[in-house]
């Protein structure tokens, strides 16, 4: 079984500011580290591996700084990081972002035959959650998102327990496969004495968009398809109203009257 | 102060302390309210490699000595005394075996104790032998390619929970002490049976069980050591194991330190934070300098037995002997003296930082909500297991008495 992992390094979640002149995320100086969705991809990657035998993979774009979460990664249990590291993939979107890792996957796959890709739901920086189903869409891959539990997995296929708005469903996807999953799926290890040793020892494989065989015009802010317009931090209001009544039953008939008006219930 | 001298001992602590914050500190106080071991903390010790601490590389440990062991066990005691007994007790049952086997009962049973899939423990305790272990009464009665066990132990940590017990036995009654005999047996064998669990005034998550033995057959291969040695490998064994106590207590004081400390800062009377006053203060500065005393007691002397515990370790390996005669060869000194005077030293540090903490605090520390009265229950342990106070003051004075005969006429 060969999984791989998809990590980002993103500043930590107590730490995340926006500049609000460009409305970017302030990353320079913040304290950063594994984004906290990915800990539970990855996570989920190496107790399959324990179970089943293998290898786990990962791979994270992102400047040179962060081979740090790649280190972390083998601390937690990965056996192989890939780095995909140029220029070329300054300011993507998550198209681009998706389109970048579906490169390096599909040269890992190369190297020995991927059956699994694991993601985080989403990031804590950005939120979007577009990762994991469009790292599937490129790599022509079946996905499931919001994944809470494995259910099942044998040599050909992986059932899995979905969150969906309204409950939960069973899917059962064959390899190989994407999936992206919530924190209801485990609860991350800390990290092993022989794992942190490991980790500042491991081999950081570095790559370049070319070495991908990225197209590099679907790189890059001047390529995407999207653009942020404004991030800001939402003005946090306080409100309150008191409900009136004689009794408890007329104050709650008061409190179910205003709710509809207001379209609560 | 942290004493880490190497990469290794460094990463036992940044582990240990991350285990504490993550995993042991959401549990304690329910596992100790409901006096219950806990298995999810088990996995979590065996995902992070604190079985293996101290055993080799060969078997799947991590190549550390007696400081990586009392390193843990201070940092994971710093959060929860009891929770912190599970890869403690183990360790504590597998010094005598790994003192004393052979190559192919290291080999046997190491790679399963460094892993964490077999947990080990320790009996020595009966009802009517505790600080004089040579009055025992399980008799081990040689029958063919077994012996045969009877007799029961009491206050035996980790009870039911431990796959293997290193069981003192008597192979030879009639030579009373000199008959002591060290005996691995497992959980599961005919006529081996849990009687009474204990219920206790603090380390309550980990389990005390009384174990009885009925006519249980032990095969020969499970006797450490030689017949009649017992008392010898159980007195090296404590030498090894007491800093580690020591180290329990040291975590115990500092853990109710980070407790008090925050709190004295942020409470106010009188208009002030109580630490402002130098009565609160001087006394949480005298806590505080004793606990680090302790700290440097208990690694200053892991660290001269790691000096030579790892080279021994090395040569049995090297030379299918037992760690036991490689200890000799290097005409190991004996520690008893040193580990006695830790294990007394920093125990009652543990129980006079945890008493005058709560008095610090005040009321809330009474109360069970507020995580400090079970730092005062658990303190409590480390001044009785592995030897009383009094029984640690022996082992000084009688060191201290042979120590000084023998340079008698010298000057």
């Amino acid at each position: 079984m060969h999984i791989v992992a998809c990590v980002k390094q993103t500043p930590k979640s107590d730490n995340v500011k926006i500049d609000p002149a460009t409305g970017c995320l302030i990353r320079s100086g913040a304290a950063s580290a594994m984004n906290p969705f990915d800990e539970y991809a990855l996570e989920e990657a190496v107790m399959l591996k324990e179970q089943l035998g293998g290898t786990v993979s990962v791979i994270t774009m992102g400047p040179p700084q962060a081979e740090a979460v790649l280190r972390d990664s083998i601390a937690r249990g990965a056996d192989k990081v890939y780095q995909l590291g140029d220029m070329a993939f300054a300011g993507s979107d998550t198209w681009s972002t998706s389109y970048a890792l579906s490169k390096g996957i599909e040269k890992i796959n190369g190297i020995e035959p991927v059956d699994l890709v694991i993601c985080g739901k989403q990031t804590n920086d950005s939120d979007t959650g577009h990762i994991g189903p469009q790292v599937s869409a490129w790599m022509k891959w079946p996905n499931a998102a919001f994944v809470k539990k494995v259910v099942s997995v044998n040599e050909k296929s992986i059932t899995v327990e979905r969150l969906t708005e309204d409950g939960s469903e069973i899917l059962e996807l064959p390899f190989p496969c994407v999936l992206s999953v919530v924190k209801d799926i485990n609860s991350p290890r800390v990290r092993s004495v022989k794992g942190r040793i490991a980790a500042k020892r491991a081999e950081v494989t570095k790559w370049t968009a070319d070495d991908v065989a990225a197209d590099k015009n679907k790189l890059g802010m001047k390529n995407c398809p999207t653009r942020v317009v404004k991030s800001f931090v939402p003005k946090r209001e306080v409100c309150s109203a008191n409900v009136e009544g004689a009794t408890a039953k007329e104050k709650a008939a008061k409190l179910v009257e205003i709710l509809k008006e207001n379209k609560y219930i | 102060m942290d004493y880490a001298i190497n990469e290794l001992e460094q990463e036992v602590l940044n582990t240990t302390r991350e285990l504490a914050q993550k995993k042991i500190k959401p549990l304690r106080a329910e596992m100790d309210a409901k006096e219950q071991f806990s298995k999810e903390m088990l996995e979590e010790y065996k995902k992070s490699g604190i079985f293996g601490l101290w055993l080799p590389e060969e078997y799947g440990g991590l190549g550390g000595g007696i400081t990586c062991l009392a390193m843990a066990f201070e940092e994971l005691s710093r959060a929860c005394a009891g929770l912190a007994l599970t890869p403690g007790t183990s360790a504590l049952g597998a010094i005598p075996m790994y003192l004393a086997a052979t190559k192919e009962q290291r080999e046997r049973w190491c790679p399963d104790l460094a892993s964490g899939k077999k947990l080990w423990a320790f009996a020595l305790t009966e009802p009517e032998a505790g600080s004089d272990a040579t009055a025992l009464k399980t008799t081990a009665i040689k029958d063919g390619d077994y012996y045969v066990v009877n007799g029961a132990k009491h206050f035996i940590s980790t009870g039911k929970e431990a796959d293997f017990y290193t069981v003192a036995v008597n192979t030879n009654p009639s030579r009373g002490a000199r008959g002591i005999s060290l005996l691995v047996i497992e959980k599961g064998t005919e006529g081996f049976s849990f009687g009474k669990k204990e219920e206790k005034m603090g380390i309550r998550s980990n389990p005390t069980y009384e174990l009885i033995f009925e006519n249980v057959r032990v095969p020969k291969e499970n006797l450490l050591g030689s017949e009649g040695r017992g008392l010898l490998y159980l007195q090296e064994t404590l030498d090894y194991s007491r800093p580690g106590v020591a180290a329990q207590a040291v975590g115990i004081a500092q853990g109710a330190l980070d407790v008090t400390i925050p709190y004295l800062r942020t409470r106010k009377q009188f208009g002030q934070p109580i630490i402002t006053f130098q009565a609160l203060g001087h006394k949480v500065a005298e806590l505080a300098a004793k606990t680090e005393a302790g700290r440097a007691m208990v690694y200053n002397l892991t660290h001269r037995m790691d000096e030579e515990f790892l080279p021994a370790v090395k040569n049995a390996l090297a030379n299918g002997t037992t760690v036991h005669d490689e200890l000799k060869k290097l005409k190991g000194a004996r520690w008893t003296k040193y580990s006695a005077e830790a294990k007394l030293f920093c125990s009652n540090v543990a129980m006079e930082v945890a008493d005058e903490c709560v008095t610090l605090c005040g009321g809330i520390a009474y109360m069970r909500d507020f995580p400090l009265e079970k730092y005062m229950r658990d303190a409590k342990i480390t001044q009785i297991y592995e030897g009383t106070v009094h029984i640690q003051k022996n082992e000084i004075i009688t060191a201290l008495i042979k120590e000084y005969a023998s340079k008698e006429g010298e000057e």
